[in-house]
């Protein structure tokens, strides 16, 4: 049942995990990435590589930054798009994903970039399309998302390209954070000297060291001497499952203050996938000060979705040529 | 009719017999299990030369759907895969729609049962009234219906006092309770082990706690209760720890566990399988051994199928959204014996676990060839190398993870209070 994200010749077909990628893939993304951040610098921020193909995002789940860098990534590549939001409701009304999937198909959709809120809905979806139609993942559940965790590669690369010298630490709810486990893969295929994760035991995923990482329940410990801090969105309904006392205990243990920022080296670089909760995770002063790179995240995942969407795209073309 | 089977080698786990004999079957009892018989005139011989002949199967929970989800099975549909599969008698848990909390359901059950003649099928009575866990079922107006046990089905419950009442009772009408050890706290929301897997997969995780804790809490008021009291499809190494203290001390507790969880572990979930999806969940590499051991020692004492037919719609979705559930009758027997070709137990035990010590759990006299007593009768084919393959199943649920998995022992005949209810083609 396992589907393949790669096509036979080891091109991105599908991109629905970081998971089982090599570094080349990886590198590839990047530098493609690299190619396209030129493209959005000019006065007509348009590549004709991807015209005349149907792009939907199919979005379960509320989204307002990915969808857009989707959607702009997709226009920038002279492709068309669509959008559907479909909020759960509206599927538990009695469509299951799969007539969704097939009405939408019948569109004679190129590709689907989808968001889901539980695990494994993008595989699901991309073991049940048609042969010619690509997935990307937009984030399912606590699983994955790929292509934020590319653009994280992408912006840690731009401050500090030499991975292997790297030590990371990624703060907060890694239990409920898809973009947190794709960045531990990521980092992990880059070859990043060490990952460290920094929450209470409640926000921390069982066997958690199995991902690859070290692990800090201090987060005082654990900034120290780090290069790159990533913070991680808390979901404000958290307190409900007793999972932390509140907001304001959260800032004290784990909110990234500009006193516990100076634990990190001095040109560690800060990072937020965003939305950002000013004064529960993450002080403003940090969050707008100077070692910030949250606003170049942004910038740079319409560059890496452009990169993965025609990566992608152009393999089914291959494979339809051949 | 009269009916020899000849040739055979003949395997009886409660008398420890295992010899070359024939077997002959009179109407629908067992006149002789000899080499020879004077003045027997068979109406039909099945020669079971290179076969082995055991007593039929003996399942202590299977889930027809019916009544309720005729949509996804029916006792029809479920006893014929339960004759394919060599099972002669097995258990319905009270968790059907209606609820087993009134004879009018179990006699509706084993109407159709009857009608259906391939298999005996026993219910198990409710403990609570619509397994809601607050007032007391009938026990004793369930128990004259035939019910042979009470259990509250999949639904725990959550109030301590009214499952030591709900014991109490069923210990004065000397019924056996059934349990499904879960607590609901831990339980909720997950659908995988919790452990490398889930954390891999960012799905939610049910901890082996969910379990000890339920089989802890329900041990001390077994014990103080006094309750005759069964554990149903251990998944975890520790639950079988407690149940193995228990059991050392002379509480009056058995156990079982399904056949998926003897050969499956959290691994098996791949990217997102969703026919893996089980509760209580496939758990990790080690917990599976220990549930081998735990057989081996007695300390579990049977296998049963568990099984949950489910249609194709089930198991279409991500993960977590499809049912869980296994369709496991006609795989109880090849998962069993593919135990002793893995050489982790006798031939003999692995068909006691699947004979006379779930009948024994049950107070009954199945599972055993005796002069004397109903032919129920199931023939393997031990030399038959065959995969495994759903789509063919009879039963209604195709929901199983073995498609392609080689199997060798197949069953080629089964007869049921001496009728042949099922051959292989």
């Amino acid at each position: 049942m396992q589907s393949n994200q790669l096509t036979e010749q080891g091109q991105l077909r599908h991109f629905l995990t970081i998971e089982g990628l090599k570094k080349p893939m990886l590198t590839e993304i990047m530098d493609r990435a690299e190619q396209f951040s030129g493209i959005t610098q000019r006065q007509v921020k348009k590549v004709p590589l991807l015209r005349g193909k149907t792009i939907i995002n199919l979005f379960f789940e509320n989204s307002t930054r990915t969808r857009s860098t989707f959607e702009l990534a997709a226009k920038r590549l002279s492709a068309d798009v669509m959008n559907f939001n479909i909020s759960t409701s509206a599927t538990s009304k009695g469509e299951s994903l799969l007539d969704t999937l097939h009405n939408l198909e019948a569109m004679h959709t190129d590709m689907f970039v989808v968001r889901h809120d539980q695990s494994g809905a993008a595989e699901f979806i991309a073991q049940h399309v048609a042969p010619h139609v690509s997935v990307i993942n937009a984030g399912d559940g606590c699983h994955a998302h790929p292509t934020q965790a590319m653009l994280d590669m992408f912006t840690i690369r731009r401050h500090k390209p030499e991975f292997h010298n790297l030590r990371v630490a990624i703060v907060g709810d890694i239990l409920h954070s898809r973009v947190a486990r794709s960045q531990i893969q990521a980092l992990s295929i880059l070859g990043v000297g060490e990952i460290r994760v920094i929450g209470p035991q409640t926000l921390l995923p069982r066997d958690c060291q199995t991902l690859g990482v070290h692990v800090y329940h201090d987060m005082d410990q654990g900034l120290k001497d780090v290069d790159v801090v990533i913070m991680l969105r808390l979901q404000l309904e958290r307190m409900k499952g007793a999972l932390i006392p509140s907001a304001r205990e959260y800032y004290r243990c784990y909110g990234l203050s500009p006193e516990k920022l100076r634990l990190a080296k001095p040109d560690a670089i800060v990072m937020h996938p965003g939305p950002i909760n000013r004064g529960v995770e993450i002080a403003s002063a940090v969050a707008d000060g100077p070692q910030s790179v949250i606003l170049e995240q942004v910038t740079h995942g319409i560059a890496i979705r452009m990169a993965v969407m025609s990566m992608a795209l152009g393999a089914q073309q291959q494979e339809t040529d051949t | 009719m009269k009916i020899r089977i000849s040739n055979g080698r003949v395997i009886d786990p409660a008398s420890q017999l295992d010899n070359g004999l024939d077997v002959f079957i009179d109407d629908s009892k067992i006149v002789a299990i000899a080499e020879q018989m004077s003045d027997f005139h068979a109406d039909m011989t099945i020669d079971a030369s290179g076969m082995i002949v055991c007593p039929g199967l003996v399942d202590l929970s299977a889930r027809l759907r019916e009544p309720g989800q005729e949509h996804t099975a029916t006792i029809h549909s479920e006893t014929l895969a339960a004759a394919a599969g060599g099972i002669t008698t097995l258990c319905v848990p009270p968790d059907t729609d209606p609820v087993i909390d009134t004879a009018a359901v179990v006699e509706l059950i084993e109407d159709r049962a009857k009608k259906a003649g391939r298999t005996m099928v026993l219910t198990i009575g409710a403990l609570t009234q619509k397994l809601q866990g607050e007032l007391l079922a009938e026990m004793a107006a369930l128990k004259a219906a035939g019910c042979i046990g009470v259990s509250n089905g999949l639904s725990v419950i959550k109030n301590s006092v009214v499952l030591k009442r709900a014991m109490e009772y069923a210990a004065s009408l000397d019924l056996t309770v059934f349990i499904n050890p879960a607590d609901p706290w831990l339980q909720s929301g997950g659908c995988v082990h919790e452990g490398t897997v889930s954390t891999r997969l960012g799905l939610a995780g049910i901890p082996e706690s969910a379990e000890t804790i339920a089989v802890s809490r329900d041990l001390i008021l077994i014990e103080q209760t006094g309750v005759r009291a069964h554990f149903h499809s251990l998944s975890s190494g520790k639950a079988v720890r407690l149940i193995r203290e228990a059991q050392s001390r002379g509480l009056p507790v058995t156990a079982d566990v399904s056949a998926h969880h003897l050969h499956l572990c959290e691994h098996d979930l791949g990217n997102y399988d969703s026919l893996s999806h089980v509760l209580p969940p496939l758990r990790s590499l080690r917990d599976r051994e220990q549930l081998q051991q735990g057989l081996r020692e007695g300390v579990i004492n049977a296998i049963s199928s568990h099984h949950q037919p489910l249609d194709n719609d089930a198991k279409l979705g991500p993960f977590a959204e499809t049912q869980p559930g296994i369709s496991g009758l006609e795989t109880l027997l090849p998962l069993t014996m593919k135990l002793v070709e893995d050489d982790e137990l006798p031939l003999i035990d692995a068909l006691a676990a699947i004979t006379c010590r779930p009948a024994e759990i049950l107070g009954l006299e199945a599972g055993q060839l005796k002069v004397g007593s109903l032919a129920d009768i199931c023939i393997i084919d031990p030399e038959s190398q065959f995969e495994c393959q759903p789509r063919q199943f009879l039963s209604a649920g195709k929901n199983s993870p073995f498609s392609g998995w080689l199997f060798s022992h197949q069953v080629c005949h089964t007869l049921f209070e001496g009728k042949l209810v099922y051959q292989r083609n």
